[in-house]
């Protein structure tokens, strides 16, 4: 069943956000490796009354997002993460104005 | 306007009232499932008892330095009276900020979904939209009719907009808590909206517009009003469906319920009498965490 989670915010200087399709995401963790600021970790879930392991931005860096990615050039949809994972789970909205 | 309590004289006007509620007319059997669900937040802990999957009693208290303790204490407010101890609990589950801080709890589970089945449990399966500001985030959470979190946004920018803010401006203004919501909306017009919601630079801000000569609920309307712009903007990223609803303490604040329901052009679902004898949204976290107790504890025994 579908559950997105969306990571990021919205400021004067426009939107920045990561988008983890957890349904899709199997917990393999390789975006998790790919990331060059170590944003990314493997967190348990509770859906339907199991426990997933999917992946999410960490505490840290949810509230300075634009920072921490904009390295990766996220406005390509590009980034490291969203190459790494084959299922297609992650993907970045990035407009800055 | 209540007398706002006082200790050693100064007045606290940030202080929100701390309570216990045994739902009238309920009570409990020894065979009966009881389950309980402990809501550790950054300002307030809530625990609540289920029998069975119904709503039994609940306790709020502030959230204390030490998680642990401010768990034990509000499950023990939950359980006063009542007869019950915890080793009558079947299943409790932790919830909330401090969630992996509930000593007593057998399972920690993510606010988020809490929440969501906290919601559905309170108003029902028409609920599609769930924003719960809490003391110092705000989460915008879409879900389905069982009450199953579909998408949300978990987190913005600060601590700007929420709860703790709020403390801040009844402690600026010399207003108790539980009144800001209705000053705010004392104002002939609404008047623009502060320019930014970050708590620090707000209060620098309003204490300009006081010395210009605004009134104070000129003040208040303008700062609720830039709060609800923003919890606006975050349910428009994961999607607006009604019914909308609001949970956490800041349900309780009709300026900030009001201004959102002006700014999204949606009516939220009534909010319950949890005055007298209805079910406290406040509490919907530690509902839910009760309900999914009882689910955990049932599918136990299954296999």
């Amino acid at each position: 069943m579908l559950m997105i989670t969306h990571y990021g915010y919205t400021d004067g200087s426009g939107e920045y956000y990561i988008t983890i399709d957890t349904d899709k995401c199997n917990g393999c963790g390789k975006c998790v490796k790919q990331c060059p600021q170590s944003a990314l970790q493997l967190e348990t879930m509770f859906i339907d009354l199991e426990d997933k392991t999917a992946a999410s931005i960490t505490e840290e860096h949810r509230k300075k997002i634009k920072y921490t990615c904009s390295s990766c050039k996220p406005e390509s949809n590009q980034s490291p993460c969203v190459l790494a994972c084959e299922l297609k789970a992650i993907k970045c909205t990035w407009k800055s104005q | 306007m209540k007398e706002p309590s006082t200790v050693e004289n100064a007045v606290e006007f940030w202080r929100w009232q701390e309570y216990q509620r045994i739902m009238p007319g309920k009570s409990w059997k020894s065979k009966d499932l009881i389950t309980a669900g402990v809501d550790v937040g950054s300002v307030g802990s809530k625990a609540a008892i289920m029998v069975n999957g119904e709503a039994y009693s609940w306790g709020i208290i502030r959230t204390g330095s030490n998680s642990p303790e401010s768990a034990t204490k509000a499950l023990d407010y939950a359980l006063k009276g009542t007869g019950l101890k915890i080793s009558d609990l079947k299943y409790i589950v932790g919830t909330g900020y401090g969630r992996v801080n509930v000593p007593m709890a057998n399972k920690a589970i993510t606010e988020i979904a809490c929440h969501a089945k906290g919601a559905n449990y309170i108003w029902g399966p028409s609920v599609r939209t769930v924003l719960d500001v809490g003391g110092q985030d705000i989460k915008a959470i879409r879900i389905d009719e069982t009450g199953r979190v579909v998408s949300f946004l978990m987190n913005d920018k600060c601590a700007a907009g929420t709860g703790r803010g709020m403390e801040v401006f009844a402690d600026l203004l010399k207003i108790p808590i539980e009144d800001i919501g209705g000053i705010s909306l004392k104002v002939d017009q609404e008047p623009p909206p502060v320019s930014c919601t970050c708590v620090a630079f707000a209060k620098t801000e309003a204490m300009g517009l006081l010395r210009k000569g605004w009134s104070k609920e000129k003040v208040l309307a303008a700062y609720t009003r830039a709060m609800a712009v923003r919890m606006a903007n975050l349910i428009n990223r994961v999607g607006l469906e009604k019914e909308l609803v609001i949970t956490g303490g800041q349900s309780k604040n009709i300026g900030i319920v009001s201004r959102i329901e002006v700014v999204l052009g949606v009516k939220c679902l009534p909010m319950p009498n949890w005055r007298d004898n209805g079910l406290d949204p406040m509490v919907a976290g530690a509902l839910g965490a009760a309900l999914f107790g009882k689910a955990l504890y049932e599918k136990a025994q299954k296999s």
